[in-house]
């Protein structure tokens, strides 16, 4: 399971670098997989209620009616069902790839389970929704999807009188079935939007709609591809023909051929266990579960910057409980948190520089605790025997560490960007324990754990709490979002920054020298 | 990158995203079926004669019932099962018993098979027998029929109707 997944993160990075070559970071499709997957959602809505205006429910008017739009009415309804079909489309190749990419990227288990179980029967419901809006153009592909479907619906063995009788011949047909499969089309559709907003409710701040850019250039594109290569029909359905040489929708029906050809128990059987396989991959080995943060309500005075930031809402703000005298407190709600430690890296409380008492945060990761963070850092920089020495801190989901030392580069790993306070930064160079510092996580845009990133250029620019205090030196400070391939990019850039800080004079002599300046500029 | 090759590169990955869409939402051509091939579907719904012949109650019998539960007559709610044949150019192709639906037995048996066969001239025997008697059919019907290729013959029994029924 994991060379699998490694394998598929690499080809997804490899794919986002290329990608990142012509399209703006903020633009990057793969980056907006889940947002794509509403905009074609919308896409596909908006054209099939202006499809259906012109459509008429009925075995003997349907495929007369979708003619007529094709052929008489092409430059509107035509224009509408052809954005339909592809919009439809481009919504199974963005959902499979957002549902493959978080697999490969690792998240979907633990706490974020609830999202991948949620996503599942929206997959089955795309599909259903699919396959009954082929059912309904009654053209010869139609009649080989609602035979095909009614065979294999019948081979479960639960219906009293099998479907496919219904389709045995012309006489058989009834427009009441094509009743139901236009309530089926509407109404599951909307089931699955359900689903979505319930897909949503563990995640702060979705992303719903794609960047503006990318949704122009999806739309332009597909509208030119349905006035290019419009829709069509493949002839009238006609129950006394075998339909023959039939040109299927694969995003939709690539089982189809199997279904037909192999038997029930076989086709029910796999069916059955892909959808159990799907459900059950959050919980299948190896397991891997970090200790969830822990609130400590003696240093926690109800400031919820770690509400504000937690990426998975994963704390609540709640009443007071010890009688201290603030009106709230965090609470984390254990199975939501991922612990990726960005509340801890957001608590005001959590400054290195803490002498007096022991450095015990308001909220803290019990796995890799900002104490034990500050010790590591103290037995790294001592270790460091070649000037300038550098201070890498990064997470495990970034650019590779491993092997990154030498005696002039410490490594400090954290959970996520986000984890670090930017105290850490302003105690490595003022306690000096190092020349310079360098920050390297995710690739841009792509946090792991969603807004790190986001937040720590934030908190770094001074525009979001806690903030890195002025009197950091930005000139020893590098940050390097490059993902999991970017290694050679930090190894060149620890390169170049080593010779940089090699000619600046020492931290503590900038220091002095800064002072001395402002005292002069004070006097003149 | 020059802006205008950036803006060129979006263009080409939206042509080759939306030409694959464009391709695979109808091509490969799937053939359902080789051409020269045509299809014989039989599938009717029927339900055999009882199992046991209705008998009529003794008045003590209805009197022993309750008010509103008596009848002249009761009857098994079990079905017989029912044999069917079809026969190409006196080759039987299909010999089933089909026994009925229902955990009681009382549903009507089902039927739903296709056969393949080269696109030409046949003689089409259908036969059914529903009362369960080993030695004859109650129903039989015969069609002699020119199938085109690719042809889908569809044949459903309805005994109101005189049996089974062929659909040209």
């Amino acid at each position: 399971m994991n060379a699998l997944r490694h394998a598929l993160r690499l080809a997804f990075e490899i794919a986002r670098n290329a990608l990142g070559r012509i399209f703006p970071d903020a633009w990057n499709p793969l980056l907006h997989l889940g947002a794509l997957g509403f905009f074609f959602y919308w896409i596909v809505t908006v054209s099939g209620i202006y499809v259906y205006a012109f459509f008429d429910t009925g075995a003997a008017q349907a495929f007369g009616s979708v003619e007529r739009m094709t052929y008489e009415q092409w430059f509107h309804a035509g224009l509408m069902r052809s954005l339909h079909r592809y919009a439809s489309d481009g919504l199974v190749v963005v959902m499979l790839l957002h549902l493959l990419r978080e697999f490969a990227y690792d998240r979907y288990r633990g706490a974020r389970s609830f999202s991948w179980l949620t996503g599942v029967p929206v997959l089955v419901l795309v599909y259903v929704a699919g396959i009954t809006g082929y059912w309904l153009v009654w053209d010869k592909l139609a009649q080989y999807v609602a035979i095909v479907t009614s065979e294999w619906l019948d081979k479960a063995g639960i219906f009293g009188q099998p479907i496919a009788r219904n389709f045995l011949s012309p006489e058989h047909l009834s427009d009441r079935f094509f009743t139901l499969m236009v309530f089926m089309h509407i109404a599951v559709p909307l089931i699955a939007l359900l689903i979505l907003w319930v897909h949503l409710q563990r995640i702060t701040k979705p992303r719903i709609n794609p960047p503006r850019g990318l949704a122009v250039g999806t739309l332009l594109s597909l509208l030119v591809l349905s006035l290019v290569w419009p829709a069509t029909s493949q002839g009238p359905a006609d129950l006394l023909e075998v339909p023959a040489d039939i040109g299927l929708d694969w995003f939709y029906l690539p089982l189809y051929p199997l279904f037909e050809a192999l038997p029930g128990p076989v086709t029910w059987g796999s069916s059955i266990a892909l959808l159990v396989m799907f459900l059950a991959i959050p919980w299948l080995p190896p397991m891997r579960r970090a200790k969830p943060a822990r609130v400590d309500l003696s240093n926690c005075n109800g400031c919820a910057r770690c509400f504000a930031d937690c990426p998975y809402s994963a704390i609540t703000m709640v009443a007071r409980t010890d009688g201290r005298p603030f009106e709230r407190e965090a609470r984390v709600n254990a199975a939501l948190c991922v612990a990726c430690g960005i509340c801890a890296g957001a608590c005001p409380t959590a400054t290195p520089f803490r002498r007096a008492t022991a450095l015990m945060p308001g909220i803290d990761l019990p796995d890799l605790p900002l104490a034990r963070l500050r010790e590591h850092l103290h037995e790294i920089s001592a270790r460091l025997t070649e000037r300038p020495r550098i201070m890498v801190f990064g997470c495990g989901n970034g650019v590779p560490l491993a092997g990154l030392e030498n005696p002039g580069v410490g490594v400090v790993r954290i959970a996520c960007s986000g984890h670090l306070p930017p105290s850490f930064i302003d105690y490595v160079l003022s306690r000096d324990l190092a020349e310079g510092v360098v920050l390297t996580g995710c690739s841009e845009g792509d946090c792991h754990n969603r807004f790190g990133i986001t937040w720590t250029e934030q908190r770094i620019a001074g525009v979001r709490d806690p903030y890195l205090r002025a009197r950091v030196p930005r000139h020893r400070l590098r940050i390097l979002w490059a993902g999991p391939l970017g290694r050679s990019r930090l190894e060149e850039l620890l390169v170049r920054f080593a010779a940089e800080l090699a000619v600046l004079p020492s931290h503590a002599e900038e220091r002095v020298r800064r002072r001395r300046e402002l005292a002069e500029a004070g006097d003149a | 990158m020059p802006d205008l090759f950036r803006y060129a590169g979006q263009a080409l990955f939206y042509a080759v995203v939306m030409l694959g869409i464009g391709y695979f939402s109808q091509r490969p051509i799937y053939e359902n079926i080789p051409p020269d091939k045509a299809q014989i579907l039989l599938s009717f719904s029927h339900g055999g004669a009882r199992a046991e012949a209705c008998r009529r109650l003794s008045s003590e019998e209805i009197a022993r019932l309750p008010p509103n539960e008596r009848r002249p007559n009761t009857c098994s709610r079990r079905r017989l099962p029912i044999r069917v044949q079809l026969l190409l150019d006196e080759e039987v192709i299909f010999d089933r018993i089909l026994q009925p639906t229902g955990l009681a037995g009382d549903g009507p048996a089902h039927a739903y098979e296709k056969f393949l066969v080269p696109a030409g001239r046949y003689r089409l025997v259908a036969r059914l027998e529903d009362r369960g008697r080993a030695d004859s059919f109650a129903y039989e019907n015969e069609l002699v029929v020119e199938l085109r290729p690719r042809q889908n013959l569809p044949i459903d029994f309805k005994a109101d109707k005189g049996g089974f029924i062929f659909y040209l």
